[in-house]
């Protein structure tokens, strides 16, 4: 009888563990490696060598393979999430840094190097279009219905609508300047789009593929040159969209509705990437100079806890 | 069939050559470059370019076309080098209606060149001088300076010198009229600053530093008591020797040792490595400052007329001086055009032989509109009228 009430007692504690047991990787740029952390315990779990200048990195729409942009190894490496070694390799073309997944399995690349956007087919882990964009291109996202890849380029400063059928280019949008990340609406109506160097952040409509609106970040005390919208995400109900500012060391919580700026959360030094936790209640950043992480409880809005995870942190995956 | 092919092809070719064709509007960009006499060699360490300037002008013509694509947009550069006793003036007459004009020449030149009655109508970027004056009481309203001037890379040492509290100067001057004008940046930065010129010597040695520095360079030094050497030797005659050699110990700064650079091959933030790596791979050598301005010029020249839709120069120009321009330079802050006196706004890079120091300008140095204006000439002090 004790024994059956101890087996319950676990059981019952495993399943509380696994309700919240998510887990967060973290890509180490300079460590060469990935920070694995339990946000829950708020502990670093551990660190996993994964080869030369990790950057993007991406969670498999099978929940359980992870992508990563290894740069300086010119490849994308696919990483067991569970046991954490390599299972193998994509050809991403030279210098990978960001790349998007799309919801038939195929892999769209960011070739900063040489203007290109390489799509590849993940299960044959081949390469099966090259597609010329302009200067630097680096935000790169597919819509949630597969229509369109959008490739930002940071020199030509546009957006490139590709078309997902044909593989080719229908439209270029025209955007403030050295656009960095991109990312679309769970309903794929809108397009979001910073811009590093005019501080600011646009909306534009997937339909007409113009700007429908420009948010202009501005923090009291902090000088312009140092407002660097960097990574964009929106909540799926599109009630909230949080956009890190890089050096200005802020998360901007914006209203996805009247688009107006309610917060600007302090978090760590040049805060890059965001990503959400599966429920949508916390949000996770990067913070690539003082080398941690920050969680943001999405309820409040309030940044609840920082984690020391190693040099350079730059992306994060979230795995539930 | 194979006829048909090759006349399709000329079409092509003639095209470019026209300012509007089927929808493309095409523009040429001059590059008009003086070549130089190769200076005295302080050592056998850096080999003399002759073509700095040009190939960054190159590398912006071939960025500027890739977004040109999408724009309906095409940029041509036509290269005008003149060489050395080669008259100028004629080569420049000869551009005809090419409206915008990049300048790797003397300064004395530019003024020569920008008052032409040819030169009337164009929009003409100095990139290769950092004369104060040209962006002060000698200035040309259709002249737009891309590297830092003197003052601005002087204020950028003091700010720094300033944070690591070295306020006590010794400054060295060499005997070129350059060198001069350098020390007189050197000069105006110390008071901005509130740095104390300890002592000032001229450094007239008129043989081979290379041979004699060991002996001379202590002697020079001896008898002052001072933070950092400053040296302006802009020709780099003897500069580089003073390290290592003083006196008493202390780093040594300005025109050699830690400089006040636009661009430097140590610099890699702010995707900087990615323009220094496109550079590289087509030029086969490191990007130079003079690379990085005709660079820049070309690229605000691409920037202005995509956003404003148009090739006009006036257009193009009022553009470039609105606030609406912001040109990305690789660092870390939109560049753009001070409207007193044309001078680029950018940050200037501290760096040594092998490492990049800092950034000017320098973390709590404020400014009500721009911080990048603590740097250089600000608008009430501008002698441009």
């Amino acid at each position: 009888m004790p024994q059956k009430t101890l087996g319950s007692f676990c059981i019952a504690a495993l399943l509380a563990t696994a309700a919240n047991a998510e887990t967060l990787f973290v890509t180490l740029e300079k460590d060469n490696a990935i920070a694995v952390v339990d946000p829950i315990e708020g502990k670093l779990l551990k660190t996993v060598p994964v080869g030369q200048r990790p950057r993007g990195i991406a969670l498999g729409n099978d929940g359980k393979q992870l992508y990563i942009a290894t740069s300086d190894d010119d490849t994308i490496k696919m990483v067991d999430s569970e046991s954490l070694t390599e299972t193998g390799k994509l050809p991403s073309g030279e210098d990978p840094e960001t790349f998007a997944l799309s919801p038939d399995g195929k892999m769209y690349v960011s070739n900063e190097d040489d203007n290109e956007v390489t799509v590849i087919d993940i299960a044959a882990k081949k390469a099966i279009n090259k597609i010329k964009v302009g200067v630097e291109p680096e935000g790169i996202a597919v819509s949630p219905d597969n229509q369109w890849a959008i490739s930002a380029s940071e020199t030509t400063n546009m957006l490139h609508w590709i078309d997902v059928k044909s593989g080719k280019i229908v439209e270029n949008t025209l955007v403030d300047p050295r656009p960095r990340a991109v990312n679309f609406t769970a309903d794929s109506q809108q397009l979001w789009a910073t811009s590093e160097m005019a501080g600011t952040v646009m909306v534009l409509d997937a339909a007409s593929k113009q700007i429908v609106q420009t948010i202009k970040l501005q923090v009291q005390g902090v000088n312009d040159e140092l407002i660097q919208p960097v990574g964009v995400v929106i909540d799926k109900d599109r009630r909230y969209a949080y956009v890190a500012m890089g050096p200005a060391n802020r998360v901007a919580v914006i209203n996805a509705r009247d688009y107006s700026v309610e917060k600007y959360l302090l978090v760590g030094q040049r805060v890059w990437n965001l990503a959400f936790s599966p429920d949508q209640k916390r949000l996770y950043t990067t913070n690539g100079v003082s080398n941690d992480i920050s969680i943001i409880d999405l309820d409040e809005h309030k940044v609840t806890k920082s984690i020391a995870v190693g040099r350079y942190p730059w992306g994060v995956a979230v795995k539930p | 069939m194979i006829n048909r092919i090759r006349y399709l092809f000329l079409v092509v070719a003639a095209c470019s050559a026209l300012d509007v064709c089927a929808g493309q509007q095409a523009v040429k960009i001059a590059y008009v470059f003086q070549e130089r006499e190769a200076p005295p060699a302080l050592s056998n360490l850096d080999a003399f370019i002759q073509n700095k300037g040009q190939l960054g002008a190159e590398l912006a013509i071939s960025d500027n076309n890739t977004t040109g694509q999408f724009t309906g947009q095409h940029y041509e550069l036509k290269k005008i080098v003149v060489p050395i006793g080669g008259d100028i003036v004629q080569a420049f007459d000869q551009l005809g209606d090419i409206g915008l004009v990049v300048l790797n020449v003397k300064p004395e030149q530019v003024k020569q060149l920008a008052d032409l009655p040819s030169a009337r109508n164009k929009l003409l970027f100095d990139a290769a001088t950092s004369d104060d004056e040209l962006r002060g009481s000698q200035c040309r309203h259709h002249v737009l300076h891309i590297l830092p001037s003197r003052a601005m890379r002087a204020d950028a040492l003091a700010q720094y010198m300033l944070k690591k509290r070295w306020r006590e100067w010794f400054l060295v001057i060499g005997p070129a009229v350059e060198d001069k004008l350098y020390a007189d940046a050197i000069k105006r930065a110390a008071k901005r600053y509130n740095m104390k010129l300890v002592a000032e010597k001229a450094w007239d040695n008129t043989y081979d530093a290379r041979r004699s520095a060991q002996s001379d360079v202590p002697v020079f030094t001896q008898g002052e008591d001072y933070d950092v050497l400053v040296v302006a030797d802009e020709q780099g005659l003897f500069g580089e020797y003073l390290d290592y050699r003083t006196w008493i110990p202390r780093p040594v700064i300005g025109t050699q040792g830690l400089i006040a650079t636009a661009w430097h091959r140590t610099h890699e933030q702010w995707g900087a490595v990615q323009l220094q790596n496109r550079f590289k791979e087509q030029a086969g050598r490191w990007m130079e400052e003079e690379d990085y301005a005709a660079y820049l010029a070309v690229r605000a020249i691409g920037e202005a007329s995509v956003r404003a839709k148009s090739f006009d120069v006036k257009t193009i120009k009022d553009y470039m001086l609105s606030d609406a321009f912001a040109l990305q330079g690789y660092k870390g802050k939109p560049l753009s055009f001070r409207a007193w006196d044309g001078q680029l706004r950018q940050p200037v890079l501290l760096a040594a032989p092998r490492s990049l120091v800092a950034v000017a300008p320098i973390e709590g140095f404020l400014h009500p509109k721009s911080e990048l204006d603590t740097l250089g000439f600000d608008q009430p002090e501008t002698a441009c009228k």
